[in-house]
């Protein structure tokens, strides 16, 4: 016996109201990927399952005042073949691209990613480096949190499914000098957590030969996806050639702390990836 | 605890069925409908054994609570065939000997009828990645993948899309994935 009841309500209100009337015992599930197995497996309990995937509002990729928007309801297989995404923030459409197998990322959502917490989530991690948002709704009101502020610790996510609902992930467009890259290492393609991954954002300025503006995301090497700002600083400190490109893969690598684990590899090993990887990135980026 | 009332269209029958609020959609396939063909296997949405085709898109039938999927629309590979003709790839499989013991072939064929309802001409790498949620542990997939592209051929035949010159497509031309990495 898991839960012993399952609601699909049409729209947010519905959810606020149902998860009060359950006083602490219901709890929002979107593509349930993660969390119907958490619950099978006895690492989460509820009674009621508050299901928001038939809620059409959350169910929008849009721009909006500069700002891409998208809604709690949209798949990684939606996010990851979205035209517009493609075009304003590549990173985000292969990292969702990356997630589980397309039987997954078909019903797993986005946002979901977000509250699993996971620290080598694939959708979450270009999230970061794009310094996303994330709108928390609930009988108080509406609140927007960055995502570095959704993350209590492993797998433990700072919105309380019980009584609160992520609506939305949004995230400024880059504009025409910014340019995004994602990287993966893993057993297999499919199917496999990453050894490393990671998302790179700059906004590369040709005439001064500067980045302007570099944010790096790494996982799994913290507890939540991981921001080394002392090699952003770096990047954007530096007129560009080969050699700050490389020490910033450096000094991110120094900061990034890997476990060793038999299923991903040594610290060291991982250390070296980390920067194989953000200068094989930073490199891919600045060609264009 | 209270039974819930779930209504779906599965293979294209209404059903209405009364159960549990835990209950998984692969069990109420396969127990309360028994259409076994939908495989248990890891139960941890790993394998693809369990994959079905809801509301047009794969799904692991392993992680939908059924109530999920009120309403949906769910093929299974029971539903493949039409009026007792075999699915072009259900044929593409069995003469390319793309079965061995059969446990991973309904998810299989139904992640690759989702690619070809999408894709009629898919290449190898848009087949790998189809496929790519659905392990096998028999055949290494080369006959799989082969068999895909068999019956790629022979829906665009049918649908009048091939060209008459062109023969439908041979299945050994290096289409396997493990060539050259011996």
């Amino acid at each position: 016996m898991n839960w012993i009841d399952y609601q699909r309500p049409k729209d947010v209100s519905e959810v606020l109201r149902v998860l009060e009337q359950a006083e602490g015992r219901g709890r929002i599930v979107a593509g349930g990927t993660d969390l119907i197995l958490q619950l099978q497996q006895g690492q989460l309990r509820a009674d009621l399952l508050v299901d928001i995937t038939a809620i059409q509002e959350l169910k929008y990729i849009q721009t909006k005042d500069g700002w891409i928007q998208i809604g709690a309801g949209v798949t990684h297989a939606e996010v990851a073949k979205n035209s517009l995404i493609l075009k304003e923030a590549r990173a985000l459409a292969e990292g969702c691209g990356h997630v589980g197998s397309p039987q997954i990322r078909n019903v797993a959502t986005l946002v979901g990613n977000v509250i699993s917490a996971q620290p080598a989530g694939d959708g979450a991690i270009p999230l970061m480096a794009l310094e996303a948002e994330l709108k928390v709704v609930s009988k108080e009101g509406a609140r927007w949190i960055p995502l570095e502020k959704a993350y209590r610790g492993i797998g433990v996510s700072s919105v309380n499914p019980f009584n609160e609902l992520a609506t939305e992930v949004k995230f400024k467009k880059l504009g025409e000098l910014g340019n995004t890259r994602s990287f993966r290492m893993a057993r297999r393609r499919s199917l496999a957590l990453p050894i490393v991954n990671g998302a790179v954002v700059i906004i590369f300025n040709p005439s001064r030969n500067r980045i302007e503006k570099a944010r790096i995301a790494i996982g799994p090497v913290a507890e939540k996806p991981f921001r080394p700002r002392s090699a952003e600083a770096f990047l954007e400190s530096e007129t560009i050639s080969r050699k700050v490109i490389l020490e910033a893969a450096r000094i991110a690598s120094e900061e990034a702390n890997p476990r060793t684990t038999l299923l991903r590899g040594s610290e060291y090993y991982r250390k070296e990836m980390v920067k194989l990887y953000l200068m094989r990135m930073v490199q891919n980026l600045l060609e264009g | 605890m209270v039974l819930k009332s779930v209504r779906m269209r599965v293979n294209g029958n209404w059903v209405n069925v009364k159960i549990p609020p835990d209950r998984m959609l692969l069990d109420l396939l396969r127990e309360d409908l028994s259409l076994t063909g939908t495989k248990k296997g890891c139960e941890r949405g790993e394998c693809g054994a369990c994959t079905i085709i809801m509301n047009g898109k794969t799904t692991l039938s392993c992680l939908i609570p059924a109530l999920k999927a009120d309403g949906a629309d769910i093929l299974t590979v029971e539903g493949m065939d039409q009026r007792d003709q075999l699915h072009p790839l259900q044929e593409a499989f069995w003469e390319n000997g793309a079965v061995q013991c059969g446990y991973c072939t309904p998810g299989m064929l139904l992640s690759a009828k989702a690619l070809l309802d999408e894709n009629q001409e898919p290449t190898i790498e848009e087949v790998k990645m189809a496929i790519s949620g659905n392990l096998c542990r028999c055949t290494g997939y080369t006959k799989i993948i082969q068999a895909i592209q068999v019956a790629s051929g022979k829906i665009r035949k049918k649908m009048g899309t091939l060209e008459s010159a062109e023969e439908e497509k041979k299945p050994s031309d290096g289409a396997g994935m493990c060539r050259g990495k011996r």
